[in-house]
Order: structure tokens, then sequence, then C-alpha cells
């Protein structure tokens, strides 16, 4: 290997042997094509006409005015296929082309990026299977069903809680057995490296037009950037173009579920511990003897037991702060968007929304300038709200 | 009791003329007794030595057949607290090798060396972390040499002969083949190739070889030992007999004392 993969002591490469050779291709393969100026090239085009980028930075005036502070909001919900998730697949999809392999697997939790997953395989050429937790395949129908209209394979994954982390052992498992033909294209700052870096480096996007844009429009840096974190791809990406602004507050917004209290959420910097899940060293939720715990979420995509070891490494260093919402603050937010700005984002990018007005209520943010990463729009959790909020469609 | 090592067993079965016979189960399995007295039934019938899983919440590297018996030993209440018993109290039963395998958070969550201490405690020869490749290994080899264990490293088709040649160095006990690029379980065939990697591998060391993965009939055993292998590890064909007999006790060690007959005798032909 090239690199260790290490964000601190967090990250590495935690992996079953069998699966060294296809790690070491892949890293190789990135760190070739990645500078590679056809590569680049074509990255770039899918990413602006098929994606649809950049996306707009958006001044919610009427939640700022209502909250004393000017929030902006990043509009990866612009993006086609609902959220952010694409631009990693386009990433990695093209990259899978130019090592030559000829199928693409993802795991998905909400569905975003198995959709995301399943149209740039169509378009690209390359067949699709998605594995998708039997939980999560029940409470996100309408992306499975788009998923399959892309011409992929759903396959539920009946293990375990039947949820994200039981499709990322299903898509290890698949891998492993096929290893020549099949490229895993993980959706998130997770995994094994090269993984955390390479899936960094396709959302970095995100935080280069956002650092630009605020620039333009405010003269200055934002006082603080918000987004939601499961596996941590969409604040990963927001916060890669801060990182570095030492005066910009970053917070990832983690999943509260029924509250940190319970046993029921997936909190994973606030409640977990050291421990190493799917290929790498990071922040877990875990029993005493080292079994990983069940989560539980309102939105799938935060439904995750792990977190990217990267965020474990910034949580360390105190460079970005890592702050729970739960199920009731996250659905309040969404209805909160609705009403102010007329967007509905996704429950996700609600947890983002939801500690955004938390913090700006308070007394010492006054007048503060906030961006929050509104990952993904909220179209495919409208089953989901609607049950929570007891109305019948 | 006394434990024999690896290079005994390897020694004494070089002087018999046949092979080493390691069969597999997750520690609990279905459940602490049962699993104990199906770990006695084992060796009474030919096991040269003994490999054991500690049941994992996410085994990746584990087809059906082992993550349904990690599920069946969690749910008959086993816990990683009573594997230690469970190893404990089959060490007084027995002085063949055990060796185990297991993933790497149980490891790191209990702290690395105290970990590998109380594995030596309870008689334990050998480690195998399914998850932990040579990169990520000097702890846990550290761990090892501290507590007098030896640290067990898979290779594969896929494993080229310059990292072969790196884990040769470091690995201790034996070799472990994984005959198929897949995850753990009983198949039809042994891999056609299988037969040319143990060769590959033969001529780049003399550490003793023992194939597993899709391991499970007698001809099994003889292929590979015909091409140079010391053993044959069988795992998922043996939890099958276990998972297809849960219902009738009786059966189930009958039948896991006929196959492991079987599977031995196999390696003396």
């Amino acid at each position: 290997m090239k690199y260790d993969g290490k964000f601190g002591k967090y990250g590495g490469i935690f992996v079953p042997e069998l699966l060294i050779p296809a790690i070491e291709e892949l890293e190789e393969a990135f760190y070739k094509f990645k500078d590679n100026k056809e590569f680049v090239e074509e990255l770039n085009f899918y990413l602006k006409e098929f994606a649809g980028r950049p996306t707009g930075l958006y001044y919610a005036e009427n939640l700022s005015k209502e909250l004393g502070c000017r929030i902006y909001l990043k509009r990866e919900d612009m993006l086609h296929t609902g959220a952010h998730k694409i631009n990693n697949a386009i990433g990695q999809g093209l990259l899978a082309k130019y090592m030559g392999k000829t199928q693409l697997i993802a795991e998905t939790g909400a569905g975003q990026h198995g959709i995301a997953t399943a149209v740039i395989g169509a378009k690209l050429g390359l067949d699709v299977k998605v594995f998708m937790g039997s939980t999560d395949v029940e409470r996100q129908k309408l992306n499975v069903f788009r998923m399959e209209l892309s011409g992929a394979e759903v396959i539920p994954v009946d293990m375990g809680s039947k949820t994200l982390k039981d499709s990322i052992n299903e898509a290890f498992r698949y891998w492993i057995s096929n290893l020549d033909t099949t490229h895993y294209l993980i959706g998130t700052t997770m995994g094994p490296h090269p993984y955390p870096s390479m899936v960094k480096y396709f959302q970095s996007v995100i935080g280069k037009e956002a650092r630009e844009q605020i620039l333009e429009l405010e003269g200055k840096l934002p006082d603080t950037v918000i987004a939601c974190v499961g596996g941590g791809s969409n604040a990963m990406g927001i916060f890669s173009g801060f990182v570095d602004d030492e005066t910009v507050n970053l917070i990832g917004v983690e999943a509260g579920g029924e509250g940190t209290d319970t046993l029921d959420h997936g909190a994973t910097i606030t409640k977990g511990t050291e421990g190493i899940l799917h290929g790498s060293l990071s922040i877990i939720l875990q029993s005493e003897e080292g079994q990983i715990s069940e989560t539980s979420s309102v939105s799938a995509g935060l439904d995750y037991p792990g977190v990217g070891p990267e965020h474990a490494y910034l949580h360390s260093i105190n460079r970005a702060q890592y702050v729970p919402i739960n199920n009731d603050e996250a659905l309040d937010a969404l209805k909160i968007l609705c009403e102010t700005e007329g967007i509905i984002p996704a429950l996700e990018s609600s947890h983002a929304i939801a500690y955004a007005v938390k913090y700006a209520k308070k007394e010492e943010n006054k007048g503060k300038t906030i961006i929050v990463n509104l990952s993904g729009r909220g179209d495919k959790d409208m089953f989901t709200v609607a049950k929570e909020l007891g109305v019948e469609i | 009791m006394n434990k024999l090592s690896y290079s005994e067993i390897f020694e004494k079965s070089k002087n018999n003329d046949d092979g080493i016979f390691i069969p597999f189960i997750v520690a609990g399995d279905p459940d602490y007794k049962t699993s104990l007295e199906i770990a006695k039934t084992l060796v009474d019938n030919g096991a040269d030595a003994l490999e054991i899983g500690f049941p994992f919440s996410d085994p990746v590297a584990d087809g059906p057949s082992v993550q349904n018996a990690d599920i069946r030993a969690f749910d008959g209440g086993m816990t990683i607290a009573k594997c230690f018993e469970f190893l404990k109290e089959l060490r007084e039963y027995t002085d063949k090798p055990f060796g185990l395998l297991l993933y790497y958070n149980l490891v790191y969550k209990h702290g690395i060396d105290e970990f590998y201490k109380k594995l030596s405690e309870v008689g334990v020869n050998a480690v195998l972390i399914a998850d932990l490749p040579p990169e990520e290994a000097d702890d846990a080899i550290k761990a090892a040499n501290n507590h007098d264990l030896e640290q067990i490293f898979i290779v594969s088709q896929a494993t080229s002969n310059e990292r072969l040649k790196d884990i040769t160095k470091i690995v201790g006990g034996f070799i472990y083949i994984a005959s198929v690029m897949g995850t753990t379980g009983a198949r039809g065939e042994v891999e056609h190739n299988t037969t040319e990697l143990i060769k590959r591998i033969r001529s780049h060391t003399d550490i003793p070889l023992c194939v597993g993965f899709g391991i499970s009939k007698p001809e099994h055993v003889k292929e590979v030992l015909d091409a140079g292998a010391d053993g044959a590890i069988v795992g998922s064909a043996l939890i099958n007999i276990i998972a297809d007999n849960l219902e009738n006790e009786d059966v189930m060690f009958a039948e896991i004392a006929d196959y492991i007959t079987l599977m031995k005798d196999a390696t003396k032909e």
C-alpha cells in the first residue's frame, strides 16, 4: 500500500486478507486517475451536466429573520436523484469504469446512495447490485422502486438489525467473492483505506463551492458550518472547504433517535467508544464486550453504529464538535423549513436544520453567519413523515 | 491439563504419515453446555486440534453457516466472558492445540495485551483474527509474543509472492490457506487451482500449511494433503450438522462423531 490511511490513530485497513489485493488495486487506481486529465474532465462533465452542479448557496431569508442570524443553505438537495450522494457515485463509478470493472455494488440505508449508484451504473453501462436491510426496504419503498427502474437489482438483507450496518456486511461478503469484476462503491467516508480519503475527495466539491460562494455573497467566511453525520460524507464534504480556516466552527449533527439517554439512537461520537467496524478504527456504538450495537433513528441514512474515521479524528483534536438531535426535533425542523422557506429537507438534513435553529437561538450566537449543508431533499421521506405526524396519505 | 504445541502435532503426523484434521465450531453454538459436549466429541473422534470461533455481531468474512452459528450462540446466552470459561473447561479435558478465530474488535475493546494474557491463561495456543491483515497486526503480534501464543495469518490465491514472503516472517503455528476467494462455507468441490496454490506456497516456506474455506468432504481432505498441505480445516459442513439436528441432540452427536471419523480417516489414505 502507498499510504496507511490513518487520521491520527484512526482509520487504517482492518479487512480480511482476501480483500487486500482489491484494496491495493483500488488505492493505486484512485491516486493514478484522480489527477489524470481525461478522468478529471469526464468527472467534471458528469458533475455539471448529469448531476447539476454547482449547487446554490441559498440565503434563507425568512428563517434568518425569525432567528436573528444569517443562515445559508448549501443546496445539495437540488442535485439529480435528490442528495449529495451522487457526487461520490459519479466519482467512484467513473473510477470503476477506468479500472475495467463491469459491476458496481453498493450498500444503502435511506436509499439515496443506492439510487445514485443505480443511475450512474445505468449511465456508464455497469451492472448494479444494491444491498439494503429489509427494514429499510420497507420504509424506503419509493427509492427501491426508483433503483429497480434504473436497472439495479435490490437485494434485501435479513440479518441482524436489517439496516445499513447489515447491508454493508453483506456487500463486503459479496465483494470478497467477486473481486475481479466488481467495484464496491461505498457511499460514505467510512470503510478501509482508501475509502475515507476517496469519498471525501469526491465530496469535497461541496466545501470548495460553498467557500467560494460565501466569500462572494458575504465577503467573509462563515462563523459556523453545520451538517448531519451518519457515516459522515456530506459533513466531510462541506467541512473540507473550511477545516483549515480556524475561525470557522464545524458542527456535526448525529441521530439522537428517541434520546441519547435511551438505547434507541445513532449518536456515535456522542455516546460511542473506540473500536473497529467495517474496515477502520473509529468511534463506534458497542457493548462492553465489543459487540456492535443496533441503532435507531427516524432517518434511515443516520441509522448506523459507526462514523468515518476522520470525524473521530476531528473530534479528538477538538476541530469539530458533534451533537445529537432527536427524532422529534428533526421532524419539527422539517416542518419549520417547509413553512418558512418552502423547502422540504430530507430527514437526515433535518437534523442539521434542527441544530442550526437551536444554535441560532442562543444569545451568544445572535447575528452569526451559518451555513447548513442541506444534503438531500425530503421526497423520499414523505410516507415516514406522514406516519410520524399521524396523517394518512 | 498440559497442552501440545502445533509443532508437536505436525511432527507427530509426519512420523505417522497422516495429515492433521482440524474442525471449527463457534463457542456456545447452540448453547454453552451442548457446545462443550460437541467440542469433546470432536476430540474423542480424531480431531488433531480445534479451531474455535468467538461469536461476533458482524462477521464479514463468514458465510451464512457461521453467521447463523453466531446468532444461535448469542440466543443461547453466550458471551465473551463465557468463551474464556469454555476454553478453560475444554482445556481440562484435552491436551490438543486450540486455535481461535475471531474479529479484531473483540480483542481491541478488551485491551489487546490483556486479551492475549487471558487466552494464554485458559490454554489457547494460537489466534487468527479474521479482519487483521499484517499491516495492522503489530500490537497483536507483540501481545502474542508476550504471552507465548502464535499469531496465524491467512493467505489466498490473490496473495502475491512478495506478500507471502512477508507473511512467512511473522506467522506462527501454521499458515491458513483460504482455498476459495469468498467467505467461509461448505462447497461442492475444492477450487481447481487449490493444488497449484498449495504448491506455490510450499515452494516458499517449510511452515506447516492448513487449508480451510470450502472443505467439506473426505475427498477434499485427500486432495489438499496430496497437493502438499499438512492439514485440513472444516467449519461450515460441521456447523451444518449442528444446525440440522438442533431438535435431536443424540442424532447430532452421532452424526458429528461419524463425520469427524470419516474426515480424519481421509488424512490417513
